[in-house]
């Protein structure tokens, strides 16, 4: 088993109204950042997990996120599992 | 009759909730604990307001695996009625038990203030106190009511009936200034497919007697307790 470094991403899911985004896409816009396209706000959700292999892991962590990482009616989400770096 | 109030670490309208079954309603009302897994032979089941394990993760994604969350989808399946008011409409839909989401509201404010609800079907067991197109003044008080589903489910939504309340103006009306958080169609409540299971954003155990402003949500503790005074009591 090895601990596998794990990072989830979570982002309103595209098409569904994203007012943190615009609000905060307004907010740069406010302080002269010209050309930022629309913004979306989600969570960064980081995490080790022991597994056999690193497919082993992402599958879990897939399994995780459908049951309550994220929200499958409006979020979307974006499974990273890196293995530890060799000693 | 017994009806009981589930209190989960963060609740905050438990008491009010209890309080309109007792007094409003005078009937038993009793609290079930988050972590229990016995429902103490309730008739009906009120998931109250407020910010269960303080809406971490997602408004009520952590409560809706709790352990009397258990229960409370057993009963619910079995016939039982079910009310989630606010952070309980919200733990309902993460618990699969209502169809949809509901999310941050449309102008990023929270907003607590009393609004206007019609009530669309008068036929359910939490409404029938009530007539249908009735235009009931009761409070709302949250960030994320704005709710959400994809077209298909609020056409079949729609086409089931089970839209039971809607933001409208005093007057009745349907209109985007009425609509307080955004919600898609306007929608303020919802019931499943076999009208057991009632989840709202506005607060109706905060509109039961004049002192409180507004007694527009008597009728829905006085449904359910005619609901349950004809259907006959478990136990």
């Amino acid at each position: 088993m090895t601990d596998f470094q794990v990072e989830v991403r979570v982002t309103p899911r595209r098409g569904i109204l994203d007012p943190q985004g615009s609000a905060v896409r307004g907010a740069l816009r406010s302080l002269g950042f010209a050309g930022v396209g629309e913004v979306h706000v989600g969570r960064l959700i980081v995490f080790p997990v022991e597994a056999e292999s690193e497919d082993a892991a992402a599958e879990r962590v897939e399994a995780m996120c459908r049951q309550l990482l994220a929200n499958p009616v409006t979020e979307d989400f974006d499974v990273r599992v890196t293995a530890p770096a060799a000693a | 009759m017994k009806i009981g109030v589930v209190t989960f670490p963060g609740s905050n309208c438990d008491y009010d909730c209890y309080r309109a079954v007792r007094d409003a309603l005078g009937a038993e009302a009793v609290f079930l604990w988050h972590k229990d897994h016995d429902l103490q032979g309730v008739d009906a089941v009120f998931l109250p307001g407020g910010f269960s394990y303080g809406d971490y993760l997602r408004a009520g994604a952590i409560a809706a695996l709790s352990p009397i969350m258990r229960e409370v989808k057993a009963f619910g399946a079995d016939g039982g009625p079910v009310a989630g008011i606010c952070n309980g409409f919200q733990i309902l839909c993460e618990a699969g038990m209502l169809p949809g989401a509901l999310i941050r509201n449309r102008t990023l404010k929270f907003r607590s203030r009393p609004v206007y609800l019609r009530v669309e079907r008068a036929d359910t067991l939490f409404t029938s106190e009530y007539e249908r197109g009735d235009v009931l003044e009761i409070p709302i008080a949250h960030g994320e009511g704005c709710y959400f589903a994809e077209d298909t489910v609020l056409d079949e939504l729609e086409a089931n009936g089970q839209v039971v309340f809607r933001y409208v103006t005093p007057e009745g009306e349907e209109t985007a200034a009425a609509n307080p958080n955004g919600s898609a169609r306007s929608v303020a409540g919802i019931i499943d497919a076999n009208g057991n299971v009632l989840g709202m954003m506005p607060h109706p155990e905060r509109a039961v007697e004049p002192l409180l402003g507004s007694t527009g949500g008597l009728g829905l503790f006085r449904s359910v307790a005619a609901h349950l005074a004809t259907a006959g009591v478990r136990g």
